[in-house]
């Protein structure tokens, strides 16, 4: 249990863009009749991606949508930690996996880099306000530790130099995610190296979403 | 070792073509109606006899667990939701079937769904897992543009549809009952029990909940016969199961074995063996980390099944390695467990609450070697009296790592201790 509240500076208002919109009616389409409160994670998360961050006016505009009390989705807003209750940083947020996994093959030391390159503390803006970081608790990557999540995307099996790398290249891009080894998925390094296997595929399903961005609606990185 | 023929996931690093057609010519989605025309008792007849137990950590038989549905009633429709919340630590499984394996999953939905009577499934992915059920809702789409979903889903004249729901980065959403209040809209918090899902779950409608990996491997059981799926790993310990190598191997992985491998065979086959040799090793954790340990001394004959886990006081749980080398404080490595129950404590149960902050703080004085050694015994007495006494098994899963680690290493904690205090005496 973590107490997180929203932020002291609150923007006048909030409103999903026209394509957001549509999406969100489509989420709400998903569940019964009067069930529509189902729908408050899909659209807070939207919310976010649209915004960079959760804000008070976004709560109360979901909980008008949905016919919910505003307390309601202020309550779940401050339970589920993806949710950020602050402005992150305007390029990326970096999210460094910390559980055992990640720390045994060294997720401390990109820590370290966190706080000598963007800010000493977590959830703070670098000076520039271009990056955040925070360390979060295990994102399910464990056979491609240490992992970082930025936005949708995993960069994975990372050391010091590449996640170096990495951040400089956040800040002027979109640098592409996966294996920072090479490794097609979670095969074992050089797994197919051998010619008995045929690879059909040009990356794994998760970095070619990343190339393709059919889903992009209205969202920030 | 499970030759590749008998592999359920054939694309399971997904460098195979992933569109729905080479999918088909690789089997999936033959003939799916021929199953659903046998009828449910037959399936979780099938299912039943093939021994397959839950792969969600808790092992549960799930023919069983199908059979507790109750029969279909109109005012009251049926769910099956899938938990698609994989978050325990080491755990990387479900990631892999979600984003390259989807059509597993879809097929086993609808089998799985029309067994129990249920015409709707819900997938809950985990928040952070983005691309995976963007992944998914593709493979989804597909499907229905085949006739596999809809009305008539794969013209078995049974009505079936899927949907994808997510979460938003909160482990304690794997509980069942939790996932069902967060479906719901809510918090997070896992209900009291009983009434079971099967009798009062989603909406209040009966439920099933079952783990992606569960579901996912139906359809081939039933194509490829019970018996064939029994065939593999000892008896009450059947089948072929998907592992996830992390930490202090050369090469971690995901991959899929039979039940019941030896884990010295997975580890040095599979992970390109423990870095600095298999002399090197520690310890490891065998089923992700809310089950104990096992020293080294263990690990030379440990088997990778649900019973021979249980036996030697640790578990399989989601089937996923931690394993730690020479070099690991494992004072440490426990500690950061304790921090990661701490902070997915959902707050609803005191024990728990409380509990796991004062855990995790002896437990940090303990990698330090601030603490007394009266503390030692203070926190075996903490993890009895969370343990069992929550409303759901999160505290128990923060109990039992310390547990294990007082079991097999509680010299090296007071070892520490007392050379704190030697060399302060020494200072003086």
């Amino acid at each position: 249990m973590i107490l997180r509240r929203i932020d002291k500076k609150q923007p006048s208002e909030f409103k999903f863009s026209k394509n957001n919109l549509s999406w969100a009616k489509k989420q709400i389409a998903k569940y019964p009749q009067d069930r529509q409160q189902s729908a408050v994670i899909p659209l807070l998360y939207r919310a976010q991606e649209q915004e960079g961050w959760v804000s008070k006016p976004a709560i109360e505009e979901i909980a008008k949508m949905l016919k919910m009390a505003p307390i309601r989705v202020y309550e779940v807003a401050s339970f589920y930690f993806m949710f950020h209750l602050s402005p992150v940083g305007d390029k990326a947020h970096i999210q460094v996996c910390g559980t055992t996994p990640c720390m045994l093959r060294g997720s401390e030391k990109l820590v370290e880099i966190c706080k000598k390159r963007i800010s000493k503390k977590q959830k703070e803006l670098s000076s520039d306000g271009k990056l955040s970081w925070e360390e979060v608790e295990c994102i399910g990557a464990c056979s491609n530790s240490p992992v970082v999540q930025v936005g949708s995307d995993y960069y994975e099996d990372l050391s010091e130099d590449s996640f170096v790398n990495l951040l400089d290249k956040l800040i002027d891009g979109n640098p592409e995610p996966g294996s920072r080894k090479k490794r097609f998925s979670s095969e074992p390094e050089g797994f197919f190296k051998s010619s008995k296997f045929k690879i059909e595929e040009k990356t794994n399903a998760s970095v070619k979403l990343f190339l393709e961005m059919p889903f992009s609606t209205d969202r920030k990185k | 070792m499970l030759k590749e023929k008998d592999k359920i996931f054939s694309n399971l690093y997904g460098i195979k073509n992933r569109g729905i057609d080479s999918v088909i010519s690789r089997g999936h989605w033959d003939n799916t109606a021929k199953f659903i025309k046998k009828g449910s008792s037959w399936i979780i007849d099938e299912v039943k006899k093939s021994g397959l137990r839950g792969r969600g950590g808790a092992g549960f038989p799930t023919g069983l667990k199908w059979s507790f549905m109750p029969k279909p009633n109109p005012d009251k429709p049926s769910y099956l939701v899938v938990n698609a919340d994989e978050s325990e630590p080491g755990t990387c499984k479900d990631r892999e079937i979600l984003r390259h394996e989807p059509h597993t999953l879809i097929e086993g939905c609808l089998i799985a769904g029309f067994s129990m009577g249920a015409h709707v499934a819900y997938i809950y992915v985990r928040g952070e897992y983005v691309r995976e059920r963007e992944s998914l809702q593709i493979a989804i789409d597909e499907a229905y543009s085949k006739g596999f979903l809809g009305k008539n889903a794969a013209k078995s004249g049974w009505k079936f549809d899927i949907y994808v729901h997510h979460g938003a980065g909160a482990y304690i959403c794997g509980e069942e009952t939790a996932l069902l209040e967060s479906l719901e809209g809510k918090k997070g918090m896992p209900r009291m029990k009983p009434p079971f899902p099967a009798m009062a779950g989603l909406y209040g409608c009966p439920t099933t909940v079952n783990n992606v990996e569960s579901i996912a491997v139906v359809p081939t059981i039933l194509r490829r016969g019970a018996s064939w799926f029994s065939k593999f790993g000892r008896a009450n310990n059947t089948g072929t199961k998907l592992f996830c190598l992390s930490g202090h191997v050369e090469k971690p992985c995901v991959v899929e074995e039979e039940m019941s491998i030896p884990l010295k065979e997975l580890i040095e086959k599979y992970a390109g063996g423990v870095i600095g040799g298999w002399k090197n090793l520690k310890a490891i954790i065998p089923g992700g980390s809310s089950v104990p340990l096992l020293p080294a001394k263990l690990c030379n004959d440990a088997l990778m099944d649900f019973d021979w886990l249980r036996e030697n006081q640790s578990g399989l749980g989601t089937g996923a390695v931690i394993v730690m080398n020479s070099d690991t404080d494992i004072v440490k490595a426990i500690w950061r467990l304790s921090k990661f129950y701490n902070h997915e404590s959902c707050g609803q149960c005191t024990p728990c609450r409380e509990g796991t902050g004062w855990m995790m703080r002896i437990m940090n004085r303990l990698v330090t070697g601030d603490a007394n050694l009266e503390e030692v015994e203070n926190l075996l007495e903490i993890t009895k009296q969370v343990e069992g006494h929550t409303i759901c098994a999160l505290g128990d899963a923060a109990a039992w790592p310390i547990q294990g680690l007082f079991r097999h290493f509680r010299h090296e904690i007071e070892d520490r201790i007392k050379n704190r205090i030697t060399k302060n005496i020494a200072a003086e």
